[in-house]
C-alpha cells in the first residue's frame, strides 16, 4: 500500500527537481495523445519547451506572456501568506483595467512621465478598492472571503461589459471596446520592435520588493505569523485584523496593476477579453511558487514559456492547437500534484 | 508460533496479553523509541511512566496502529501480530483512549459507538444502545446511550471513549494521560472503573507522568526515559522517590516559596470585572482583586468556572463586558493553551522576539543577527533544549513553555498573568517553571497564578482565592489555608 508521510522539511533541490519531474511525468502521460495527433512526441516537446528559448523574438514573447500572471501570482501569494484567501484577483485586475482605460482617455497631451505614475497609482487604488469590501466583511463579521472575493469577479466583468456596450463603446468601429488610449498613456517598449513593455520591468521590481518585504522585514514575519497561526499571532500582540486588511488591500492593488499593465502595455484599450482568467491563473502561479515571491516569478516564467510553446508547437508540427492546450493543462495538473512532495513523501508498506 | 518471550523485570513474560519487542521509532533525527520492550499481562494495570517526550505515547500509538514502528515486533497472546491500523488493533482486542478524543459531537453516545463498528451494512441502533449499556455496566460507569456527546463534559466524554473501546470487546485498554482532564473526584471514579475492569481480566495500560497516580492505581510499572526503558518493576516493590529517580535520572526536590510575602504596591487591580464566554454567556461575574508587587495570588477552581475567560481578558485576548482592569505596565502572560499561543511553524528565534519585532530592526530590515544573539542568550538562560532555527512545533511541551516563559520574563514585567503553567509538563519542567515564577516574585513582580493544581497553588501562592461559576467565593492567606474548605468552595458546596 502507498501512503503519504509528512516530511520534516522540504527536500533539498526541490525547486530544481520539481519542474523537471513535472515535464517528464507530463511527457509520459501525454505521449500517446501526441502520437495519435500524428506528431513525434520528442519533437513536440522540443517545440514546446526549448524552441521558445532559442530565438530572441519568442523569448521576449515568453516575457510578455508571463507579465500579467506575474502580477496576479504575486497578488495571490502575498494574500495567501497572511492566510487571506483572495480568489478575487480577476475582479481586482478588471477594476485596475477600468481605471487605466479611464485615465488613458483623459490625458491627451499630458506628458508620459506624469501619466504613467498616475495610472499605476490609480490602478492600484482601484484594485485595492475592489478588494476592500470582502476584507471588511471577513474582519468584522467573519464572512468567508473565498466566496465573496470569488463572487465579485463576475460582477467586475459585467461592469466592464456595461461600460463597453454603453458609454465607452468605440465611436468609430462600434465594437464593444473602449477608445484607444492617448499615446502618452502607452507604456514604453523595453526592446525595439517587440511587445515587451515597461509593465514587465515593473512586475519584476515588484517581485523583488515583495520578496524583501516578506522575508526581510518585521511586517513580513508578522504576515507569516498571522497566516500560520492567528491565535499565536494575536497572543504575541500582533494586530491580526489590521494585518489581514493590509494583506487584502496590497493583494488587490497588485492585481489591479495587472489590469493597468495589460491595458496600457498590450491592448491600449479596454476589451471584454482583456483577461482570459489571469486572476485565476494567479492562484496556480502562487501555488506553484510555494507562496514565495521569487517562486511566483519563476512559476510565471514557466507558464509564459508553456503558453508560447503551445502556440509554436501546433503551428510548426501542424497539429490541432487544442493539443497544446491539453499538454499545458496536463502540465499544470501534474505540477500542482507534485507540489505535494514538498511536504510529503510516499512510503510503500 | 511459540510463546518464547523471556520475562522482563517484574512482568510475567509467558501468557502475556501483549508484548512489544525492540520497538524503534524515529521522527527525523529524534529517536522517540529506542529498542523498547514492554510486556503486559492480563488482569493487571500497567503504568507507563515517563517525562514528556520520553516516548510513552509513541510506544502506545505503535501498539494501536496509529504509528508504524521502524523496527521491532508486536506479539499478542504469544503470536506475532501485524498491526498497521487501529482496525487491526481492535481486531486483536486492543482499545485506546487518546488524549484528544475522537468523538463526533453532534451525535449521541450510541451513534458514536456504532461508528466504525465492524459489521454489516444495516445499522442496528437498538443493539448499539444495548452494547453501551452492557459496557458501562461492566466498567461501573454511567454513560447514557442517548446523550449527545457535544453536551457532555470532558470527563464524561472520556467515559464514552472507554465504553466505546469496551463495546468492541477490548481485552487491552490503553489510556493516554487520562487524568489530565479530570478533577480529583472524577479521578477516583476512573480508578474504580479501572479496578473493576482488572477484576474482569482486562489488561490496562495507564500512561502518566504523575507519580502519585501511578503508585495509587498500577500493579506494574514500566519507566521510559528518552525513548529507552529505564526500569520495570512491581509497583508495590518501589516507592515514589525511586520511580522519580528512574524517570528523570536525578532526585526530585519540591519547589516551594519561602516565607509568605505581604506584597508591596498593587501592580494589577481588577474591579467588578465582567466577561462573557465564546457563546455569549456570562463567565466572569463581578470579580475584584489586587495583586501586589512581590506576591503570588493563586486562583483555585475547577476548570470551566471562568478562569480561562478571566485570563483572556487580562491577557488582552477577550473584551471585558464590564468593570475595570489597571495594570502597572504591560502584563507578562503565560497562556493556558501554549501550543495555540506560539506560531508553531516559525522558528524558536522568531517566536522569542515575536512580541518585540520592532526592537530588532536596522532601518527597514529585521536585524537577523541581533535576533539570533537574543535567541542564543535566552536559550542558554532558560535552558531551552532547541536550536534557534528549529520550528517551535517540534518542541516538547516543556520546551515550548520555556520559549513562552523566556519571551515574557526577558521583559521583566511588573505584573504577570499565569495560566496553568505546568499542566501536562513533566517533573523536571514543572520544577523549572515553578522556580522561575518564584524568582520573578523575588524580583518584585506581582503574579496572578491561575491553576487547577491545588498542590501547585499551595506551594507557590502567598494568598489564594477560589473561583466558582465566575465569582470569587473565598480568600485565604497562605498561612491559614484549610484545604478541605478550599475543596468545598471549589465544588460549590459553600457560598
Amino acid at each position: 500500500m502507498i501512503r503519504l508521510q509528512q516530511r520534516a522539511a522540504a527536500p533539498r533541490g526541490f525547486l530544481v527537481a520539481m519542474p523537471v519531474a513535472a515535464v517528464v511525468v507530463t511527457f509520459v502521460l501525454t505521449a500517446g495523445i501526441v502520437v495519435a495527433a500524428g506528431a513525434n512526441p520528442v519533437d513536440a516537446y522540443r517545440q514546446f519547451l526549448i524552441t521558445p528559448l532559442q530565438s530572441q523574438f519568442s523569448l521576449l514573447e515568453v516575457l510578455v506572456s508571463m507579465t500579467p500572471v506575474l502580477f496576479t501570482g504575486l497578488a495571490v501569494a502575498f494574500a495567501f501568506r497572511a492566510g487571506y484567501w483572495n480568489i478575487g484577483a480577476e475582479g481586482q485586475l478588471l477594476s485596475g483595467a477600468i481605471a487605466a482605460a479611464w485615465i488613458g482617455q483623459h490625458v491627451e497631451g499630458v506628458p508620459r512621465g506624469l501619466v504613467i505614475p498616475a495610472a499605476v497609482a490609480l490602478g492600484a487604488v482601484a484594485g485595492a478598492l475592489w478588494a476592500l469590501t470582502p476584507a471588511l466583511l471577513r474582519i468584522r463579521f467573519g464572512i468567508d472571503e473565498v466566496v465573496t472575493t470569488l463572487l465579485l469577479n463576475p460582477v467586475a466583468l459585467l461592469l466592464v461589459s456595461a461600460l463597453l456596450n454603453g458609454p465607452w463603446r468605440d465611436p468609430v468601429t462600434k465594437f464593444p471596446e473602449s477608445p484607444r488610449i492617448a499615446a502618452s498613456a502607452e507604456l514604453p517598449q523595453l526592446v525595439d520592435r517587440s511587445r515587451l513593455h515597461l509593465g514587465f520591468a515593473l512586475g519584476l521590481a515588484l517581485a523583488l520588493l515583495l520578496w524583501f518585504v516578506t522575508t526581510r522585514t518585521a511586517t513580513g514575519v508578522r504576515l507569516r505569523a498571522v497566516g500560520l497561526s492567528p491565535r499565536g499571532a494575536r497572543f504575541a500582540r500582533i494586530p491580526v485584523e489590521r494585518t489581514l486588511l493590509l494583506a487584502a488591500l496590497v493583494s488587490g492593488a497588485i492585481a489591479g496593476l495587472a489590469g493597468v499593465s495589460e491595458v496600457m502595455g498590450i491592448q491600449y484599450r479596454l476589451t471584454e477579453g482583456i483577461s482570459p482568467g489571469y486572476g485565476y491563473t494567479g492562484v496556480v502561479v502562487a501555488t506553484l511558487g510555494g507562496l514565495s515571491m521569487i517562486g511566483a516569478a519563476v512559476a510565471a516564467f514557466f507558464l509564459g514559456l508553456v503558453n508560447v510553446g503551445a502556440g509554436t508547437a501546433s503551428r510548426v508540427l501542424d497539429v490541432p492547437s487544442q493539443l497544446g492546450e491539453i499538454i499545458t493543462a496536463s502540465l499544470l495538473l501534474v505540477a500542482v500534484a507534485l507540489i505535494l512532495f514538498r511536504r510529503y513523501r510516499l512510503v510503500w508498506r | 508460533m511459540p510463546a518464547a518471550d523471556t520475562a522482563v523485570g517484574g512482568g510475567p513474560g509467558n501468557g502475556a496479553a501483549v508484548a512489544l519487542r525492540g520497538i524503534v521509532k524515529r521522527f527525523g533525527d529524534t529517536v522517540a523509541n529506542d529498542g523498547v520492550d514492554f510486556t503486559l499481562a492480563p488482569g493487571t494495570i500497567h503504568a507507563l511512566l515517563g517525562e514528556n517526550g520520553a516516548g510513552k505515547t509513541t510506544l502506545m500509538r505503535v501498539l494501536y496502529g496509529l504509528t508504524a514502528a521502524d523496527e521491532g515486533e508486536i506479539r499478542v497472546d504469544g503470536a506475532r501480530a501485524d498491526i498497521r491500523a487501529p482496525r487491526d488493533a481492535i481486531r486483536h482486542g486492543i482499545g485506546m483512549v487518546t488524549q484528544h478524543f475522537s468523538l463526533v459531537e453532534p451525535m449521541t453516545v450510541a451513534e458514536n459507538v456504532m461508528l466504525g463498528a465492524e459489521g454489516g451494512f444495516r445499522l442496528d441502533a437498538a443493539a448499539a444502545r444495548a452494547r453501551v449499556q452492557d459496557a458501562s455496566e461492566r466498567a461501573g460507569i454511567t454513560v447514557h446511550p442517548d446523550a449527545r456527546v457535544g453536551a457532555l463534559s470532558v470527563g464524561e466524554r472520556q467515559r464514552v471513549e472507554i465504553v466505546k473501546a469496551l463495546s468492541r470487546d477490548a481485552r487491552v485498554l490503553i489510556l493516554d494521560e487520562p487524568t489530565a482532564v479530570l478533577v480529583p473526584q472524577q479521578i477516583e471514579l476512573l480508578f474504580e472503573a479501572l479496578r473493576r475492569l482488572r477484576e474482569q481480566g482486562l489488561a490496562v495500560v495507564f500512561i502518566s507522568h504523575k507519580l502519585r497516580e501511578v503508585t495509587a492505581i498500577s500493579d506494574e510499572v514500566t519507566v521510559l526515559r528518552r525513548g529507552q526503558v529505564a526500569g520495570v518493576a512491581r509497583t508495590s516493590d518501589v516507592d515514589e522517590r525511586e520511580l522519580a529517580r528512574m524517570m528523570i535520572g536525578r532526585p526530585t526536590m519540591g519547589v516551594q516559596r519561602d516565607a509568605v510575602h505581604a506584597g508591596g504596591e498593587p501592580v494589577l487591580r481588577v474591579d467588578g470585572l465582567e466577561a462573557e464566554d465564546s457563546r455569549g454567556l456570562p463567565a466572569v461575574r463581578g470579580v475584584s482583586f489586587e495583586v501586589r508587587a512581590g506576591e503570588i495570588l493563586g486562583v483555585a477552581g475547577v476548570s470551566g468556572n471562568g478562569q480561562t475567560e478571566l485570563a483572556e481578558v487580562l491577557s488582552g485576548l477577550r473584551e471585558a463586558s464590564g468593570g475595570s482592569v489597571q495594570v502597572d505596565g504591560e502584563p507578562g502572560r503565560i497562556p493556558e493553551d501554549r501550543r495555540a499561543s506560539v506560531v508553531g511553524e516559525l522558528s524558536v528565534a522568531y517566536n522569542l522576539v515575536l512580541e518585540q519585532l520592532d526592537e530588532f530592526r536596522r532601518g527597514p530590515m529585521l536585524d537577523e543577527r541581533a535576533i539570533r544573539r537574543r535567541a542564543d542568550e535566552l536559550i542558554e538562560r532558560f535552558d531551552i533544549r532547541a536550536r534557534p532555527n528549529d520550528a517551535v512545533q517540534g518542541l516538547s511541551g516543556g520546551n515550548m513553555q520555556k520559549v513562552l516563559l523566556a519571551r515574557v520574563l526577558a521583559r521583566e514585567p511588573r505584573a504577570l498573568v499565569v495560566s496553568q503553567p505546568t499542566q501536562g509538563l513533566d517533573v523536571g519542567a514543572t520544577e523549572y517553571v515553578r522556580s522561575q515564577l518564584l524568582a520573578q516574585r523575588e524580583r518584585g513582580a506581582g503574579i496572578l497564578l491561575i491553576s487547577e493544581d491545588l498542590e501547585e497553588l499551595l506551594a507557590l501562592s502567598d494568598r489564594l482565592v477560589v473561583m466558582y461559576e465566575g465569582e470569587l467565593v473565598g480568600e485565604f492567606g497562605a498561612a491559614e489555608v484549610d484545604v478541605a474548605e478550599v475543596g468545598a468552595l471549589m465544588a460549590g458546596l459553600r457560598r
